[in-house]
């Protein structure tokens, strides 16, 4: 009876393991399977012509999303351009006055604003922006893209300035420096490779936003480096494309997202190496 | 011993606050921008608005109950799926995976974050619809006469939805729940197996320990879910419906203000639409607040170390 007992105990045990490991390769089924389509779908048309031509009407075949990849490239710059002085600055004031009010507050706010869902954001940009404009534009898209940007790299910040030693900080209280100087000219240099690297990420992350960019930058088939004009974009191009019912256009649309997700594969593994080798200097020190 | 500050010290914090501040700014001001763009249709149809569900933009009728309903339904099928897989992969990766095993298996299953909602909503319409009718069609005819079955075999509909969003938040969940089970001190383990526990007993024993912080863990996962926009868009179907049907054509919140904003051409259904958005932005603040206190709760005295934050896809799970 006794024995019977523990045979049971050990069997769910082993029964218990067993799924725990079965749910990780439930999970890596999705993942193959998505990269195994992109990159499939993705590479039949992929080729020169779609990084340097522009779309084609329905019919034509061929054709590429030029004006698409550089309406990203500008709608992440500008968004870079606003969100890395705030995010940084207020990681910053998070990490060098961690028990203050207003770090505490900034540090809900950012974690607030990083679970608000990036529609909404897009409707946020829409009223501040598109409305008293009267017009769609990349500035709209972008402030919808840079909002999303300045708690990610707020908080990665944060948290890598709490990472620099404090005999770093010390040293140059103890030099005389005042608290700014020391931190601009020793601690933040000393985080600046990781704080960089959360910046790429962050970039990586909005290039791949299409809901915030739909009814703020909107779309445009034709080429635009003016900021205050609607813009393409590779995101909502691929949206536009795999809601059409042309077997051309969803190639297209196929080899959209294989730019995208190589873009972000990249990124995840060369920030995935920076952050091992930081790791290393500052268990070390 | 306190220490005085220089005047450039003083001038230095107020800068750097000034630019923090900036990001309460933003926080408070969606929330009010989002309030006086929806004016009119809080006026007109008050809280009626969410209780009725004619949604006609011609008539000028606008009840928003069926996108409550179908963002909530989406999104609490999809825990039903993500939740359990999830605590098994965090289960797997905290407490028995090999450790040569485990950085790149974190690495992958946390891959599944970032990738791009659109480039999940392709591969749902190409790949996961189509077989999702397969399956559909397979259901025998005698199940149909439930509502959970019923409605002919499309593929597009809350199905579809609600698998794509599971598998879209489980990485979320279960970066979480590793980070609750690694604040579980080992002693609770020891202890169980002091105890002579199996090792699926001594895991239970941690998973209750944590208990707090992993109900925080799916929360999260469920925040996310309710903001889903374009991969839910793209497979859910779009039709205004209060259904149980896992086969029915459905619309969420979110989906809803991207398929119309843009066609809003009177001032009531824009206001409708960004109405909508204050309710989404409102219930995910609620959701995502108490389940950042849940997991505070759990892991505030491991203080939890930058190194996990650094990983990309935490990086990611900020948004």
């Amino acid at each position: 009876m006794n024995g019977h007992r523990t045979w049971r105990r050990r069997a769910t045990s082993r029964i218990a393991v067993a799924l725990c490991a079965l749910s990780v390769l439930v999970a890596l089924i999705p993942l193959a399977a998505i990269l195994f389509f992109v990159v499939s779908q993705g590479i039949q048309a992929l080729n020169w012509d779609f990084f340097t031509k522009m779309p084609v009407p329905v019919g034509e075949t061929g054709g590429g999303m030029a004006n698409a990849i550089v309406g990203t490239l500008m709608l992440s710059a500008l968004a870079a351009v606003m969100a890395v002085p705030v995010g940084i600055l207020s990681g910053i004031y998070m990490s060098e006055y961690a028990g203050t009010r207003l770090a505490s507050a900034v540090r809900f706010a950012a974690d607030t604003l990083n679970g608000v869902p990036s529609i909404v954001i897009g409707v946020f940009a829409y009223s501040i922006v598109v409305l008293p404009f009267k017009h769609f534009s990349m500035i709209a898209g972008s402030v919808a893209l840079g909002t999303m940007m300045i708690p990610i790299i707020a908080r990665n910040t944060e948290e890598l300035l709490r990472l620099v030693p404090h005999t770093l900080r010390e040293g140059a209280l103890a030099l005389g420096a005042t608290r700014g100087r020391a931190v601009m000219t020793v601690v933040l240099p000393a985080a600046l490779p990781g704080i960089i690297t959360g910046v790429v990420l962050a970039l990586a992350r909005i290039a791949g936003e299409t809901a915030p960019l739909l009814f703020t930058s909107f779309n445009n088939r034709f080429w635009n480096l003016d900021p205050t004009k609607t813009t393409a974009s590779l995101t909502v191009q691929i949206f536009t494309y795999a809601s059409s019912p042309y077997e051309d256009w969803h190639r297209q649309a196929w080899a959209g997202a294989l730019v995208l997700v190589t873009i972000v594969l990249v990124c995840s593994l060369l920030a995935r190496f920076a952050t091992r080798r930081l790791e290393k200097m500052s268990l070390g020190s | 011993m306190k220490v005085t500050r220089s005047g450039g010290d003083a001038g230095f914090r107020i800068f750097i606050g000034a630019f923090a501040a900036l990001v309460l700014v933003v926080v408070s001001a969606i929330g009010v921008e989002l309030y006086l763009e929806s004016t009119l249709s809080i006026q007109k149809f008050g809280f009626m608005f969410w209780l009725t569900d004619i949604w006609d933009p011609v008539a000028g009728q606008f009840g928003a109950k069926p996108f409550i309903w179908g963002t909530l339904y989406s999104s609490i099928l999809a825990l039903l799926i993500a939740a359990p897989i999830s605590l098994g992969i965090a289960t797997y990766l905290s407490e028995l995976c090999p450790p040569s095993l485990r950085q790149p298996l974190i690495f992958l299953t946390e891959l599944l974050a970032a990738i791009p909602s659109i480039v999940y909503g392709l591969w749902g319409v190409f790949v996961l619809v189509p077989l999702v009718r397969q399956l559909e069609m397979k259901v025998p005819e005698s199940w149909r006469q439930f509502p959970l079955f019923a409605g002919p075999p499309l593929g597009l509909g809350m199905l579809s939805a609600a698998l794509i969003l599971a598998i879209m938040v489980t990485p979320f969940i279960s970066s979480l729940a590793r980070e609750v089970l690694k604040a579980v001190p080992r002693t609770q383990r020891e202890g169980a197996y002091a105890l002579g526990a199996t090792q699926w007993e001594a895991i239970r024993v941690a998973l209750s320990y944590g208990r707090t912080g992993i109900i925080g863990a799916i929360m999260l996962g469920f925040g996310r879910a309710l903001g889903e926009t374009m991969a839910v868009t793209m497979v859910i179907g779009n039709s205004p419906a209060v259904s149980w049907s896992l086969f029915a054509p459905q619309y969420t919140m979110a989906a809803v203000i991207a398929n119309e904003f843009t066609e809003a051409s009177d001032e009531l259904h824009l206001h409708a639409l960004i109405e909508i958005a204050l309710v989404l932005f409102i219930i995910t603040l609620v959701v995502n607040g108490l389940s950042r206190l849940l997991i505070w709760s759990m892991t505030k005295h491991t203080a939890s170390k930058a190194r996990t934050k650094l990983e990309p896809a935490n990086i990611g799970s900020a948004a």
